[in-house]
């Protein structure tokens, strides 16, 4: 479903000069699969799913998604991806409702479907209450639950999610973990970045530790434990990362 | 082209924006009540103040002429003059406007004209402040009638003719029709006028719609879409272009308004003034097609500064040099004597400012109009390409 090869992105930068911000990165995610991707603020997280969303383009390597190749259709590997992040901010002059249509329309979907895509979402998100207030008066729960709507509108088969839980409360982000593990129930692919390890121990088939753009090991929980014979996660992370057994 | 794609964004964007305040404000409250508002105040205030200083009595004072009691005393007789007794520090009494104007009758001029002597009177006033140049016109006009009416009687006193001192007149005649004299002033005024509306309603939505985006984090958001970038840069910079030629319609309508109302039959301004201009739907129609090129060309420039900056702070500084750089040429059309010719007619903003003036003043140049025009597109769609380049570059939406 999501095949990367050896993708790589460098950009210059004023005070840093070449940076690789992401160094021939290589995995597979499988249907109804999550494959995290763990890694320190600034380890290439970011640029790879942005990459991956067709966002940012690679500098070389390169990937499928959902059949599409990245270089070649970047539109039609955008209309299967879902892309969230804390980034990914909504337009607080347009209601929750005309957000969700807005995407819904640039993903192609014609009147009558979108309509019954958007009702049936705001019923499953339980967003009735609130369909049309306007984004800018919504709590960060009820815009959690907007971001969703808007990546799952188009029912992409492939999810992307870039540290979608950072600086949310808690209970808004049970929100976000329960939803991921419905997309892996719905046999959708999951892409999922994070520094928070409890989460990625929670949610992941596959666990990736990137750092410097590379990634350094990739595993189920038990191979990597086997791997550094460690049993915490976060023991894990560092001995993979300073240690590189 | 996605025109479907395109069509959604524009209808977005256009939402987004008409339910900004700000928009609203800038789009419809400036140029509908302020613009007319400041005009007509203006105006008013000017006639106001020109016909008081015209009509009020003039502060002046003598210096001299203490032994030319007829001078004096046909001073004392003019209208609308209050002589202030002599001070020797008249000129800082002028300066602290005080005074209008001071006249110094040099010693022995009664008996100098009387005696055919050449004598100088002198005049003081401060240029530029109209009480006093007031005062100082009626001054001079007393002692030119005295000076016409000395030679008057030296020439009957020798039997000779008037004719002797005037052997010709010279009569200019203006050919122009009175809309035209009025249209040529008022229509520079106007061309820069409309060139700065442009220009300024264009700064707002364009800055919100790049830098604004990105400072809110909805760039990202609106990049997963799997739309063309050229479909968003394209949707972004005719929704500018929406907004800045509404703003200008209801410009032209609230301002073609105002003026009918202070030039038209019978206006107060036109009355006092001496200025008619007949407001013709044609020249108003012909300036707004020429403009819209133009405007084109400042949405993709706004469009492309403000995807430029990372944030609304950060746009406004960099539309600040582009504003300074783009109001000389504005001002060309308020400079004596340039005129379009095909040099001219190729160099942006300065030629839609010349041939507005001259639109406006009821002056088609056909050949002018087509080049101008065709150039205006072809530096519209240069911007309007730099905007969608911009738009396709990493480093500029991703700048940090």
């Amino acid at each position: 479903m999501v095949e990367v090869q050896e993708l790589t992105k460098v950009f210059k930068d004023k005070k840093r000069g070449v940076v690789r911000a992401a160094d021939k990165v290589s995995f597979r995610c499988q249907p109804g699969q999550v494959y995290g991707l763990l890694g320190v603020n600034g380890a290439g997280k970011t640029t790879t799913l942005r990459i991956l969303a067709a966002i940012l383009q690679p500098t070389s390597g390169t990937a499928r998604i959902a059949g599409h190749d990245l270089a070649t259709e970047p539109e039609k590997v955008r209309a299967s991806v879902g892309f969230l992040s804390t980034a990914t901010a909504l337009y607080d002059r347009l209601t929750a409702r005309e957000f969700v249509e807005y995407f819904g329309r640039l993903n192609g979907l014609e009147s009558g479907p979108l309509r019954e895509r958007v009702d049936s979402l705001f019923a499953m998100l339980d967003m009735n209450e609130f369909r049309d207030r306007r984004c800018g008066k919504l709590s960060t729960g009820m815009k959690q639950k907007v971001s969703i709507a808007r990546a799952l509108v188009h029912n992409p088969p492939v999810m992307i999610f870039d540290e979608p839980t950072l600086g949310l409360d808690v209970l808004t982000a049970r929100t976000i973990v329960q939803f991921i593990r419905s997309c892996r129930e719905q046999g959708k692919a999951v892409i999922f970045s994070s520094h928070v390890m409890s989460e990625v121990e929670k949610l992941c088939d596959v666990i990736a530790i990137i750092h410097d753009g590379r990634i350094l090991a990739e595993g189920t929980l038990p191979q990597l434990r086997e791997y550094t014979k460690l049993s915490d996660l976060e023991d894990v992370f560092v001995k993979v990362v300073e240690g590189r057994p | 082209m996605n025109f479907r794609a395109l069509g959604i964004v524009y209808r977005k964007e256009l939402r987004d924006l008409l339910r900004d305040r700000r928009t609203i404000i800038s789009m419809v409250v400036g140029p509908i009540i302020i613009m007319p508002l400041l005009s007509a105040g203006i105006g008013t205030l000017m006639v106001h103040q020109i016909h008081k200083a015209m009509t009020e009595t003039s502060q002046a004072m003598i210096i001299g002429g203490d032994d030319s009691p007829k001078t004096l005393d046909a001073l004392h007789k003019l209208d609308n003059f209050e002589f202030q007794p002599s001070s020797p520090d008249y000129q800082q009494m002028i300066s602290e406007k005080k005074i209008g104007a001071v006249v110094e009758i040099p010693p022995g001029f009664d008996a100098a004209i009387q005696n055919g002597t050449p004598a100088t009177v002198k005049i003081y006033d401060y240029q530029g402040e109209i009480k006093s140049e007031t005062a100082a016109d009626g001054l001079r006009n007393f002692f030119q009638d005295l000076r016409d009416s000395t030679v008057h009687e030296r020439l009957r006193q020798h039997n000779l003719p008037l004719d002797l001192i005037k052997p010709f007149d010279v009569e200019t005649s203006n050919v122009a029709p009175p809309e035209k004299v009025s249209g040529n002033i008022l229509g520079s005024i106007i061309a820069y006028m409309i060139l700065m509306t442009c220009l300024g309603a264009s700064i707002y939505p364009g800055m919100d719609l790049t830098a604004g985006e990105k400072e809110r984090g909805t760039m990202e958001t609106l990049l997963c879409a799997p739309v063309p970038r050229i479909c968003l840069a394209l949707g972004k910079c005719l929704v500018v272009l929406t907004v800045s030629l509404t703003t200008m319609g209801l410009m032209f309508v609230s301002g073609g308004i105002t003026l009918a109302t202070a030039l038209g039959k019978g206006g107060q301004f036109a009355r006092e003034s001496g200025l008619a201009m007949s407001l013709n739907l044609h020249s108003l129609a012909a300036v707004f097609v020429v403009m819209m090129p133009m405007a084109l060309l400042f949405a993709s420039l706004v469009v492309t500064i403000g995807l430029f900056a990372r944030s609304m702070k950060e746009a406004q500084s960099y539309i600040q040099p582009l504003m300074i750089l783009m109001i000389m040429p504005m001002m060309v059309s308020m400079m004596p004597g340039l005129e379009l010719d095909y040099g001219l007619a190729l160099v942006p903003v300065v030629n839609v400012s010349l041939l507005s003036k001259e639109i406006l003043s009821g002056t088609y140049h056909w050949n002018y109009i087509a080049v101008i025009f065709g150039s205006s597109c072809v530096y519209a769609a240069a911007a309007l390409g730099l905007a969608v380049a911009m738009f396709k570059r990493e480093s500029v939406i991703f700048r940090a």
